[in-house]
Formats: structure tokens, C-alpha cells, sequence
């Protein structure tokens, strides 16, 4: 078990996400940056559908009822194993009555604490993640609190062989207050003008203090729209469309003031025109930009969005093959 | 319009038939999504319908975008149109002019159209009512069909089945609400929704029904599977009611023995467009005291 001892500003179980249940208006959920959360199961010797704790900002304070292999990965942050400081991105051993605390974060928004065996909480819809807005999932749909007391799967040998074991630096995220996303655009992108689109490609975007698990507002120039005649049931605003479904890292432009991308927890459709989806690996990086970050995006068609795709994955699996001390096929699979 | 097919970044497509709403268009979406779901196809994780569109949520590495795209394509030139689909009339009972989102209304008048009514009394101003029993009879008169799912879970677009001509229309909000209470019913652009959770929103609010439409602890027996109400192709009858059937619900709700009241029928969309009044009311009758 992990008793939490103190919640932290807002730590939740997550783990892949829950999937196929989108039309229900159920988003995936699951860790916000999905590659230090899989790294970090790598480096405990769990699977990917292991869950975790992710933390926001400010670390929770745990103790341990027995023998695990722990590490935390994502943000920069301080993490004492009882009085002494530790580094992430290691797999460390603890034992029964150890006092694990996170301080708060130094570069970044989003750290994972991983630990062998994974959270057991019940899961649903196949998930265990939790899903804040519609208090789904997790412990009680709510953020972990002082008092909460966390089931965790058996320690197996293999996790065992991983202590000491260190993530390279060259594979650790940069966690830079500047960020670059690449963009399949299209949807409801025929509401903007040519220039519209083109300014959005070109501006300088900045993250504004609304950004969490739901969606990141963004601040830069004015959408501007073509003229029309609205149609039946979209709304009279330039920026209504009949509601349409949002895919996860679609970007909306509500009365053309702001953009929003929407994130994990995603509300799943609306009347909002869409312009483009930021691919899914790249929300990992806006995860990790706090308010005051700078973003840029980059259209990309279908093919490179392949390629980005094989190249992140490709990452993961040559980064669980330089942890493993044998090449076993069990941490490579996926 | 012909249908357009875009990229939703690298595991989502997007299909969108129309850009303006109608019955019609909402019966293609669902026939095509039927067909996507009965071809198993693989790498496809779901299929989610909207009221003009859908979005297919999808594995690339199971199925290349491309080919998924010609796969869709094809769906749909072979899409038969919908012969008849099982729907739900389910009972809605709603307590109109209620209270507490007329508490909610006043604490954002900031940002609303016209502050000095009530939310129910500038629908019935902009479409032309001049009482509000004449209102919420025409609110309440002709059920919805629920055209599409989503928001956060459980949240339905019930668009009435009159005509284009009798549809209460609302703008939204001017700026949307920080806070909408839970089961509120509401009003925005030519669809109603009740909000299943508490939180933003910008449709106008005109009611309060007792019965949850989400509900993640599993207390009653009637959601437990889904955890939502709504099921896509659910026509929505809105029953006014007072406030001492509200508390007797209430009641019920709490103590999870609340049955919620459906009938399932064959709805035949070619028997609706020949005469929509009369087949409406043949199925009220049918379905008899739902």
C-alpha cells in the first residue's frame, strides 16, 4: 500500500487513458505527458498499462507499507526518500515505513511516481485514470487527499534487477518555456480566412493560467472568419458551427478571441469551429509548458504525422532497451 | 454539400456531411456510423456521432490513415438509408421556471443578452410567445431526438422534431458561465441539453429535471452499465411537472429506487417524413403513458 500523507496541489492516479468510450463523451484521461509516464513504468519494470500518481506542480508526501521500486520521472522537482535528497529518472528501492516526499516543481508542470506493480485501485471502463470534471475514475473522481490509502501491485523480480538503473540524458524531455507543436490542420478551418491561417501558423502563441487537464487557452493575434450567412443551427456567431465532435488535441477558436487545445480530458464535441489537431505526441510537451510558455506550431500533413509518430515510439522502445539488462521482449513489446 | 473527410491529427477522422442542421442529414450519420460499427474494422477503436458529422477514433498502427479513408468512402457510398432503428421515448420530467438556475441566471446577468428577465422569459420575447404556459407548451409538446452524444459524458443535443419554422431557437450566453448547476435544462441555438455535471456553460437555462442523466457511483440500476442516460437515436419527451413531483423524484433518486420511464419502438425515419405530426403522435400512443 502508499498512504498519502499529504495530497500535494493536485495529484491523481492516471495511467494510459481509457479508450473507446469517446462517443459516451468520455475523453481518454490518463497522464498528460504520456512519454516520462511510460518511461518511468519502463524504468520500475511495469507494463504500460501500469498506473501512476501524476503530480501538478507540487508533490505529495507518501509512505510506503512494503518493499517496492519507485522513480519519479516528467518535471523537474525535488524528491526526498526520507532525509535525503534522491534523483528522478532512476528506479530506487523502498522499503516498509519509507517517507517518499515531492517538493514543488522547478521546470515543467507534470511529474509521474511510478512504482513497481502499479496502483491496483479498481478500474473503469477499463481505465483507472481519473477523470476530474465528471468525478470518473480513480479515487472517488477527485484528486488525492491526506488519509488516501493506495493498493499497489506485487514487486517482482524484474523490477528488482532495475534499482540503480538510470534514463540517459539524451532521452530526457528539455521542459523549455518555448514550444513547438506540429499540426494536421483542416476540420472546421474553412471559417477562417487564407490569412487567418497563416497568421496562426506564423504567431508567437502564449500560455495563459487556464490550462489543465481539460484544455490550454492560448493567447496571440485575432481569428478572423469569412462572411456567411449562419446556417441552420449553428449559432449566430462567426465562430459557431453545428456542434461537432472535437478530436483530443484539436484546436478551437470560441468568438475568435483565443485558442483553445484541448487536452486529455477533453470535452468531446461542441459548436465551436475547429481548426487542426496538434499531433498526440506533442501534447506531452505542451503538458510540461506552464502559464507564460511560448508555443509555435507547424502544419504537417498525414505522412510526416506517421513518421513523428514511429520516431516517438521508436524512442520509448530504444530507451527501454538501453534500461534492460537482458533484452527482454516483455519491456519491448509496444 | 459533398461530404468532406479530414485528418483529426494522426488518430482521428473527421466526416462531415453538412454544415446545416436537419433530421435528414442526423439519420445518414447514424446509418453510416451503424455500418462502420457492424464491419469490425480493425484498428477502429469507435466510432462517434454528431449531428451533422462524425469522428472515427483509430490505431494507425493497425490501420494506414489512408487506406481508413478509403474504407470510409466507401461506407458511405454504400450506405442504404436507415429503414427503421430501435429508439427510446424516454419520459424527461422537468420543473420549468425552477429556482435555483434562476439563481444561477442572476449571478451571471453580466453576461447575458438582457438581464432584466429570466432566461425563460427572453426565449419566449426573441420567439414570439406571449405567456410562458404557451412557452413551455411548445417546449414540452413534440419530443427531441437526441442527434448527438458528448461535452463531458452524458451531455445529449435533443433537437425538437418540428419544423424549421416552429424551432425555438437561442443565441448562447455573450460570455459563457463560470457555473451551471447540475441538471439543469437548457437552451442554445436550436438544441436543448441538461447539464449531467455541474460547471461552465453557455446555453440559456429554463429548467431543472430531478432525474441525474450521468451518474458515476452506480446507485441507480437503470445507468450502472453506461453510467449515462442517453443512447444515440433516444427520442426525449420533456413533461412539465410541479415541484411536489420534483421532491417525490427527488426522493426516489436518492434512494436509488428511481426506474427511469423508456419504451423502446421501431422508429421508420421514411413513415416520419411523410407526415411528422401524425407519426409522432401514433407512437405517443403507442408507447401509451410514457
Amino acid at each position: 500500500m502508499l498512504k498519502i500523507v499529504e495530497g500535494g496541489l493536485q495529484t491523481t492516479v492516471q495511467d494510459a487513458g481509457r479508450f473507446g468510450w469517446y462517443h459516451i463523451g468520455m475523453p481518454p484521461a490518463g497522464a498528460m505527458d504520456q512519454f516520462s509516464f511510460r518511461v518511468g513504468n519502463i524504468l520500475v519494470g511495469n507494463g504500460d498499462d501500469a498506473a501512476a500518481l501524476e503530480i501538478t506542480f507540487a508533490g505529495p508526501v507518501m509512505e510506503t507499507t512494503e518493499e517496492a521500486v519507485v522513480a519519479v520521472t516528467g518535471a523537474d522537482l525535488s524528491v526526498y526518500l526520507n532525509d535525503t535528497r534522491v534523483p528522478q529518472w532512476v528506479a530506487h528501492r523502498v522499503r516498509q515505513g519509507d517517507r517518499i516526499a515531492c517538493g514543488e516543481v522547478e521546470r515543467g508542470v507534470r511529474a509521474y511516481f511510478c512504482v513497481s506493480g502499479g496502483i491496483t485501485i479498481p478500474s473503469l471502463l477499463g481505465s483507472r485514470s481519473t477523470y476530474l470534471l465528471a468525478r470518473f475514475g480513480g479515487v472517488e473522481g477527485r484528486r488525492l487527499l491526506a488519509g488516501d490509502l493506495l493498493p499497489v501491485g506485487p514487486l517482482r523480480p524484474e523490477a528488482e534487477a532495475l534499482i540503480g538503473r538510470t534514463v540517459p540524458s539524451r532521452f530526457l524531455p528539455r521542459l523549455q518555456r518555448e514550444v513547438g507543436l506540429r499540426i494536421i490542420m483542416g476540420l472546421c478551418s474553412y471559417r477562417l480566412t487564407e490569412e487567418s491561417v497563416e497568421e496562426f501558423l506564423r504567431a508567437k502563441w502564449e500560455v495563459s493560467t487556464e490550462a489543465d487537464r481539460v484544455g490550454y487557452r492560448l493567447r496571440g493575434p485575432e481569428f478572423r472568419f469569412k462572411d456567411r450567412e449562419p446556417p441552420f443551427g449553428a449559432g449566430s456567431d462567426a465562430s459557431n458551427v453545428v456542434d461537432v465532435g472535437y478530436p483530443v488535441g484539436s484546436v478551437q477558436v470560441p468568438g475568435g478571441q483565443e485558442a483553445i487545445l484541448l487536452m486529455r480530458d477533453a470535452v468531446t464535441g461542441g459548436g465551436y469551429a475547429t481548426i487542426g489537431t496538434a499531433i498526440q505526441c506533442d501534447i506531452d510537451l505542451l503538458a510540461q509548458a506552464s502559464p507564460g510558455s511560448k508555443v509555435r506550431f507547424r502544419a504537417m500533413d498525414i505522412d510526416d504525422a506517421m513518421q513523428a509518430r514511429h520516431d516517438y515510439r521508436a524512442r520509448i522502445a530504444e530507451i527501454a532497451q538501453s534500461l534492460s539488462l537482458f533484452d527482454r521482449v516483455g519491456l519491448l513489446g509496444q | 454539400m459533398d461530404t468532406r473527410y479530414d485528418y483529426g491529427g494522426d488518430e482521428f477522422i473527421f466526416v462531415d456531411f453538412d454544415i446545416e442542421m436537419s433530421l435528414e442529414v442526423n439519420f445518414r450519420v447514424l446509418s453510416v456510423c451503424q455500418e462502420i460499427e457492424r464491419q469490425r474494422i480493425d484498428g477502429v477503436i469507435e466510432v462517434c456521432p454528431a449531428n451533422t458529422s462524425y469522428l472515427v477514433h483509430y490505431e494507425p498502427e493497425k490501420i494506414e490513415p489512408r487506406r481508413l479513408m478509403r474504407v470510409l468512402r466507401d461506407i458511405e457510398r454504400d450506405a442504404q438509408h436507415i429503414e427503421s432503428l430501435d429508439s427510446r421515448l424516454v419520459d424527461i420530467p422537468v420543473l420549468y421556471d425552477d429556482p435555483w438556475t434562476k439563481e444561477c441566471a442572476k449571478n451571471f446577468a453580466d453576461r447575458h443578452q438582457d438581464a432584466s428577465v429570466s432566461n425563460l422569459e427572453y426565449l419566449m420575447a426573441i420567439n414570439g410567445y406571449s405567456s410562458k404556459e404557451e412557452f413551455i407548451a411548445a417546449h414540452s409538446g413534440t419530443p427531441y431526438w437526441v442527434s448527438m452524444i458528448g461535452f463531458v459524458p452524458g451531455t445529449a443535443w435533443c433537437f425538437q422534431m418540428v419544423s424549421r419554422d416552429r424551432a425555438i431557437q437561442a443565441p448562447k450566453y455573450v460570455r459563457p458561465r463560470t457555473d451551471t448547476p447540475e441538471r439543469a435544462v437548457s437552451h442554445g441555438g436550436v438544441f436543448v441539453a441538461i447539464y449531467p455535471v455541474r460547471g461552465p456553460g453557455g446555453y440559456q437555462l429554463l429548467g431543472m429535471t430531478p432525474v441525474p442523466i450521468y451518474d458515476p457511483t452506480g446507485s441507480l440500476v437503470d445507468l450502472r452499465e453506461r453510467y449515462i442516460l442517453a443512447l444515440a437515436g433516444d427520442r426525449w419527451k420533456l413533461r412539465p411537472i410541479d415541484m411536489d413531483e420534483f421532491h417525490s423524484i427527488r426522493a426516489e433518486v436518492e434512494a436509488g429506487t428511481y426506474r427511469y420511464k423508456t419504451v423502446v419502438q421501431k422508429f421508420e425515419p421514411a413513415e416520419y417524413f411523410r407526415d411528422p405530426n401524425r407519426y409522432l403522435k401514433r407512437l405517443q400512443r403507442e408507447a401509451g403513458e410514457c
